[in-house]
């Protein structure tokens, strides 16, 4: 298990791995939309919990076929699905080493991007803990939904369309919390709320995925 | 006996293409497939290989013990020969890669990345693969192609020493591999047949 995550790690790294696209995006955005609001603080300071929110979310979906397709295309899932590792094990860990690659180094620039969407002084601790309990559920939700396009040609968009209805309730919560974190008030619930979906889906999800690559492999 | 295949049926997309398959195979023995195009030889690879479900019948087959090697090599582009190889004893904690890049002639290109090696250096990079698997029975998909006369001769010779080391493998090609030990298995008996022929449908007749 070890190897596959470092394999799929250096993959990452390597040229057309597609490390730093979703980052690219991330900051893309965090970019444009001052400029394209407008430079009033209040407002800014008022939407940037959401901004950066659906911001992580779609750098997250930008490279999320990636997490099986490549695999399936050169033959090494049909390895992989044969060798000593549980299928199981396969999808947690490529979706770790997708977390690895995309969640954790978005958690770490949001700060820096909440700055240029002038956040709130008291919300940064909250953004970077609520990105850091939601974005492994980006993370295994969309490995889930790769396992179950994964014999697809061109399922990015059905992917896309899977995927986005369940990263839903992360969206809400993880946004809630930096708004709530913002303003100073309570955020018990919504951050709880948010590492329970969050754990639900690291415990359940991976055998889901399993048996969706299992059936996409006959 | 390393695997024993009892009346066996093996379906492609949900339609069954081979049944009745009664075969069994002993340490140190290799099964060639003989058939046609889409006479089912890849398919049942699959199901032997635990890819597929079976369509009837069974199976014994301890677990662990097939290495599948299929149309696609399974490898990556941008790692090297080594990493690729490593990558693969690393997952099945078989050999050490250097017997196999010694085996397969693949000294001299270790250090090149996979993507840049030519579709025979690739093939060989694909069947050094299986020398570090470790495991005692080979299914083999077309193992020989793209591959020169001599590389055919070298894995030729790969899988003899496998075989004499008891393991087994089940090989479906159409070249001739210089494996006159291997016993030779003809599908076409076992086919289903869909198609309504002339004079050949008792049913309708």
């Amino acid at each position: 298990m070890r190897a596959l995550l470092l394999r799929d790690l250096r993959l990452a790294m390597r040229t057309g791995g597609g490390f730093g696209l979703g980052l690219a995006f991330f900051l893309i955005l965090a970019v444009l939309v001052p400029l394209g609001v407008g430079a009033e603080g209040a407002t800014l300071g008022r939407i940037a919990p959401g901004i950066l929110w659906v911001g992580a979310l779609l750098a997250c979906l930008l490279s999320l076929d990636r997490i099986f397709a490549l695999d399936h295309e050169d033959g090494s899932l049909d390895l992989l699905a044969t060798s000593p590792i549980p299928l199981e094990g396969v999808v947690a860990v490529k979706a770790l080493a997708h977390w690895l690659v995309t969640g954790l180094p978005l958690t770490l620039l949001a700060p820096g991007l909440g700055v240029l969407l002038n956040l709130a002084p008291g919300a940064y601790g909250w953004l970077v803990l609520s990105l850091l309990l939601g974005t492994p559920t980006l993370s295994i939700v969309g490995a889930f939904g790769a396992a179950l396009t994964v014999g697809l040609r061109r399922g990015g968009l059905l992917l896309s369309l899977l995927v986005l209805p369940l990263y839903m309730p992360t969206l809400i919560f993880g946004a809630e919390v930096v708004r709530r974190g913002a303003d100073g008030m309570a955020l018990g619930t919504p951050l709880a709320l948010l590492a329970a979906i969050s754990l639900g889906a690291v415990a359940l999800l991976p055998f889901a995925a399993a048996s969706a690559l299992r059936v996409n492999l006959r | 006996m390393v695997m024993t295949a009892r009346n066996l049926a093996v379906a492609r997309g949900g339609v069954t293409v081979l049944q009745g398959l009664d075969f069994a195979l002993a340490p140190g023995e290799a099964l060639i497939l003989r058939g046609p195009n889409g006479s089912g030889k890849t398919t049942l690879l699959r199901t032997l290989a635990g890819l597929q479900p079976l369509a009837g019948g069974e199976i014994d087959l301890p677990p662990d013990t097939v290495a599948y090697a299929a149309h696609a090599d399974g490898l990556k582009s941008t790692l090297t020969v080594a990493e690729n190889l490593a990558f693969w004893a690393a997952i099945y904690g078989g050999p050490s890669p250097d017997q196999a890049v010694q085996a397969m002639d693949l000294a001299a290109l270790t250090r090149r990345r996979a993507g840049e090696l030519s579709a025979g250096q690739k093939r060989r990079l694909g069947l050094a693969r299986l020398l570090v698997t470790g495991r005692p029975l080979w299914l083999l998909d077309e193992p020989t192609v793209s591959l020169d006369v001599a590389s055919v001769a070298l894995f030729a010779e790969v899988v003899r020493q496998h075989l004499a080391g008891g393991g087994a493998a089940i090989i479906a090609t159409h070249v001739d591999l210089g494996l006159p030990e291997a016993r030779v298995f003809d599908l076409d008996p076992y086919r289903i047949r869909i198609m309504v022929r002339d004079g050949f449908d008792e049913a309708f007749g």
